[in-house]
């Protein structure tokens, strides 16, 4: 399977699941609202264009907008993700080697620790940009705080398990290929 | 100039990110102003096909629920329906003279008047209508009823404060006085309790020479009916060599299968012959018993 048409796919599902699974279900507390579609973005090739990456955080977050009704909301927090998204990569991995050998951001590419931190890093990014703009029409200081965390620990959750649940088979990447 | 193009080909991507961040808080903040755009109508489409999907899909889990719901509306709506609700009979009230002679010497023996039918049943073998007139109305045992065309429809067994209860004609033991109108000779009318639409009639001699549709009405022998009141006419005539009698089959005036209204018809001397039959019998067992 191409990069390309897995993407798609992944993307196709990650909205259908936002929208029609953690949208729906009963909200365990006004604070909590799962997130795992901008997992999308973290998934994302490696070697993928800076200017790609955040044409796509654009319009991940716009189709999640769509279903939402809140054009822009998710789309400047993808937007926020993507740009964000090499510069923690890059912290994160070790200097000397020049090329990854893997194609994609996982747990066994990066390693779990720096994995847990670059998606930890990103989830709060996305959450308290998120949050940030919806507390910017209503709310007070303390809701904003709370919500930042209590939908940080829920998403981390939830990605957590989707790492173990779906372990991503991943060709290492050699040379001779 | 040149510098300038430097400057943007070196932070293309924070140009990039910038304008897309504007984009985005600029839909955000213009939501309002943006929704009627053609672009976000074209996303709705596509949207809503998505959501419409996912509701067809809902829906089959959710019928169950929405069944009960609908089902209790229903329930509160039928409540409301006019036709559960009988209009009190106020407006009719019996008034018998007290001297039952007109002017021309004319005797009532007979009065009429309207009820409305509230249950009625074709399918048992015991057929009973029930009427919105009780003895508060002026209602008694054994008062004729006839459909509002003047068929014979029964006579009535039951009566409550506002309700009664008329054994149809359609009642296997519902036995009632007629006559052949052509001939007079008087016979007894019956249900075998099959087929709603047809009774039976025997005991008319065979001397009578009756043909398909002969009239049949009331008898003139009954303490319910007033004689002379259509009861049916005569559907087919069965063969039956063995007896000098006629079995015949009498489709019946009333169509009991549609009853509406029905017209009630007491007789206004019922306890004077009753008592008189009665003391009649009497007398006649008397005076056996003194005899032996």
């Amino acid at each position: 399977m191409s990069d390309l048409v897995r993407n798609l796919i992944r993307f196709f599902l990650f909205i259908m699941v936002q929208v029609y699974v953690l949208n729906k279900i009963p909200h365990l507390h006004q604070f909590i609202t799962p997130y795992i579609y901008f997992l999308y973005l973290l998934w994302l090739p490696f070697n993928i264009s800076r200017i790609g990456l955040l044409i796509t955080g654009f319009i991940t977050g716009m189709s999640l907008d769509f279903f939402t009704m809140t054009p822009g909301l998710h789309a400047a927090a993808c937007v926020l993700v993507a740009y964000a998204r090499p510069f923690v990569i890059n912290i994160l991995t070790p200097k000397d080697s020049s090329e990854f050998n893997y194609r994609e951001p996982s747990p066994k590419a990066l390693g779990w620790t720096p994995y847990l931190v670059y998606i930890l890093v990103l989830t709060i990014l996305h959450h308290g940009y998120l949050t940030l703009l919806e507390w910017l029409s209503f709310g007070t200081f303390l809701e904003f705080l709370i919500k930042i965390v209590a939908t940080t620990a829920i998403s981390m959750l939830l990605i957590i398990t989707t790492e173990l649940l779906f372990p991503r088979r991943m060709k290492f990447r050699t040379n001779t290929a | 100039m040149r510098n300038i193009f430097l400057f943007i080909r070196r932070f293309f991507t924070v140009i990039v990110f910038l304008a897309l961040q504007a984009l985005a808080l600029w839909f955000l903040f213009n939501y309002n102003r943006f929704h009627r755009a053609k672009g976000l109508g074209v996303a709705n489409e596509v949207t809503g096909w998505f959501n419409s999907r996912y509701n067809t899909a809902e829906d089959f889990f959710r019928m169950k629920e929405e069944n009960r719901l609908l089902l209790k509306m229903n329930d509160s709506l039928m409540n409301l329906m006019s036709s559960n609700f009988i209009k009190g009979d106020t407006s009719v009230e019996v008034i018998t003279d007290s001297i039952p002679y007109d002017t021309l010497g004319n005797f009532r023996h007979y009065a009429w008047r309207p009820a409305q039918v509230m249950y009625n049943t074709v399918s048992s073998e015991k057929n009973y209508v029930q009427i919105n007139r009780g003895f508060n109305q002026g209602v008694k045992d054994n008062m004729g009823v006839f459909s509002s065309d003047g068929g014979l429809v029964g006579q009535v067994v039951n009566v409550s404060a506002n309700y009664s209860q008329v054994m149809s004609l359609l009642h296997v033991q519902n036995k009632v006085n007629v006559m052949v109108k052509k001939t007079t000779s008087s016979g007894t009318i019956s249900w075998d309790g099959k087929d709603p639409r047809y009774l039976n009639l025997g005991s008319i001699p065979k001397s009578d020479s009756l043909v398909k549709g002969d009239t049949i009405l009331t008898g003139n022998y009954s303490l319910s009916f007033p004689p002379g009141h259509l009861v049916g006419t005569v559907a087919e005539i069965v063969p039956d060599p063995t007896t000098n009698f006629y079995v015949l089959r009498i489709k019946t005036a009333a169509n009991f299968q549609n009853l509406q209204h029905v017209m009630l018809v007491e007789n206004l001397q019922y306890e004077d012959q009753d008592k008189l039959l009665n003391e009649t019998k009497k007398i006649i067992e008397d005076a056996k018993k003194i005899k032996r």
